[in-house]
């Protein structure tokens, strides 16, 4: 089986957000970059397809020279291979197509990207690569196992899960369940040395349709200070819950 | 400009956020001066969209769209938009919506923003803003295709009525057999409480709490509430709760009208998954936790004290108000 796990380059979790040009680009300094939470547990579990199956794991990533050292940390986790396609991913429908060509070249048969970026939150390109290549897509996937080229799967949904049967070539858009946080791996030293010489191979974009575009940035307003209510008073906490607040 | 909503509905019944995306189309219906039709899947009664503003219904009743399957249901959606040639396609952020969304998109052609909140800033050029960065920001998108899709934020908007004159028109689309290449074996809901999902109060509690068997008088206060119950990271990661209960940036996003957060600090990560609800209420015995910056009404204090205060309380003022 051969599989492509798709990665994004994001801000750490921790980091502030500011924007700089009149609030038109994100204000990279001093922020950390790393794997995009849903796509490290992809990736987990595509290192577990590898070990358990003999599956080929390659990374991708559409973006910038930059964001290479966050698909040799994919390398060093685990990964046979990296592709990184020269072009700004500016546009969900654009990264779209960058990765359903990627796909049509190496045949791919498990293609696993999250389910959304820490960044955009856009939510769209899994979706949309389905859509483009015709695969069978399943989003939210909390599980997922193949036998042959038959796939059992859990999605999350609004209050539950479910079930599904399908069958490869499939994309999935993964969250946490493909992998616990536990099984996620901290590269170690013979990953990172071997890492550094495991192929990544950069490739041009296509030319393909920019759909969308982010003109401008903003941040929420400041918020006012919190109201303290004295723990001997909570009459007072229901009474402006429902009078102020109107809440309950 | 005509716009095209799809109601989202459950064995019958509309979901809430179809009122909502109804709400949100008749406003922008206004200012385009056009009309609003909805594509329903199998929901029983579609009068009630007529509340909203919407004007016309097609109405899709087919058992084989009995169960969701998004790539059947985003065909659906793509020859109802065909058919009214309409030019703006509206949908939810439930699980459903999302998943079905980008399908959409692609089988339209058409620029697709998700996370919506608030009406179009203009429409020529066609300018939305959208959350992003998990909440820490808003980005302003412009969408520059002939067909534009929109995932509207869930209570972002609200629910107006403004009553409409309805026309019903049956649908019957062409659902192809590689509509239905993933299949649903078996749906696993919990039953009897709320989900974060659907809940308009959600109580959620942190490592404060110290161990799973005291989230008692967390289940407690919820259901004297009708609030679902969530939990930090730390806490589903110790596993005291369940995954399915963990909020935040990596969890579940919150989006509601009340969150009470207690022993929460208030990590950036945690804030940044729940900072979408409107009034947030946090309990904890440090007054330095940094939640109390972002929450609207905070007490400092003893949770295993105030709660079970809280829970007496509560229950008095609903028997009141009922």
């Amino acid at each position: 089986m051969k599989i492509l796990v798709c990665i994004s380059h994001v801000p750490d979790t921790t980091s502030k957000i500011n924007f700089v040009n009149g609030d038109s680009e994100f204000d990279t300094n001093g922020v950390q970059y790393v794997i995009n939470p849903n796509d490290e547990f992809g990736l987990t579990r595509a290192i577990w397809f590898q070990e358990q199956q003999g599956a080929t794991v390659t990374v991708v990533n559409v973006g910038g020279p930059e964001t290479e050292p966050t698909l040799r940390k994919a390398l060093a986790i685990g990964a046979n291979e990296a592709i990184r396609v020269n072009a700004t991913p500016t546009d969900g429908f654009f990264v779209a197509k960058q990765l359903a060509e990627v796909i049509k070249n190496g045949g791919y048969d498990l293609i696993i990207a999250g389910k959304e970026s820490l960044d955009y939150n856009g939510g769209m390109v899994p979706g949309m690569v389905a859509g483009i290549l015709g695969y069978n897509f399943l989003n939210s996937c909390t599980e997922v196992n193949v036998d042959g080229t038959a796939v059992t799967a859990v999605r999350e949904i609004d209050g539950g899960k479910e079930t599904v049967s399908t069958s490869l070539p499939l994309i999935i858009g993964g969250q946490k369940g493909l992998v616990e946080e536990k099984d996620l791996r901290i590269p170690n030293m013979r990953g990172i040395m071997t890492a550094r010489t495991k192929p990544l191979t950069v490739v041009e974009p296509i030319d393909a349709a920019v759909n969308t575009k982010a003109v401008k940035f903003e941040k929420p307003a400041p918020k006012s200070a919190v109201k303290l209510i004295n723990a001997d008073n909570l009459d007072e906490l229901i009474n402006l819950l429902h009078n102020e607040a109107k809440v309950i | 400009m005509s716009i095209l909503i799809y109601a989202e509905s459950a064995e019958g019944k509309f979901k809430k956020v179809a009122f909502e995306l109804a709400s949100y189309a008749k406003k922008v219906a206004e200012s385009l001066g056009t009309t609003v039709t909805a594509v329903t899947i199998n929901a029983a009664d579609v009068s009630e969209l007529s509340k909203y503003g919407v004007n016309k219904v097609l109405k899709v009743s087919n058992d084989k769209l009995a169960g969701f399957t998004a790539k059947a249901y985003a065909d659906v959606i793509k020859q109802a938009v065909d058919k009214e040639g309409a030019k703006l396609v509206l949908l939810s952020s439930t699980t459903d919506s999302i998943y079905l969304s980008s399908l959409t998109a692609v089988a339209l052609n058409a620029g697709y923003a998700s996370n919506v909140v608030g009406l179009p800033l203009s429409t020529s050029p066609f300018q939305v803003k959208r959350t992003a960065f998990s909440n820490k920001a808003f980005n302003i998108t412009e969408i520059d295709t002939e067909v534009k899709v929109l995932g509207l934020a869930k209570n972002s908007y609200g629910i107006f009525e403004s009553a409409s004159t309805l026309t019903e028109e049956d649908f019957n689309p062409i659902i192809g057999d590689n509509d239905f290449g993933v299949k649903v074996e078996s749906v696993e809901k919990v039953s009897g409480k709320v989900s974060i999902a659907d809940a308009e109060i959600v109580v959620s509690a942190g490592r404060g709490l110290k161990g799973p068997e005291n989230w008692g008088m967390i289940e407690e206060l919820a259901s004297v509430m009708g609030a679902a119950t969530a939990c930090s990271k730390p806490v589903s990661d110790l596993g005291w709760r369940p995954h399915g209960e963990h909020v935040g940036q990596t969890g579940k996003p919150v989006a509601t009208n009340l969150y009470i957060a207690i022993g929460i600090s208030g990590a950036i990560q945690h804030i940044a998954g729940i900072n979408s609800s409107k009034v947030k209420v946090v309990i904890n015995s440090d007054p330095e936790a940094p939640f109390f910056k972002v929450a609207d009404y905070g007490i400092v204090g003893d949770a295993f004290e105030i709660v079970p205060q809280l829970i007496e309380k509560m229950k008095a003022f609903k028997s009141q108000q009922s």
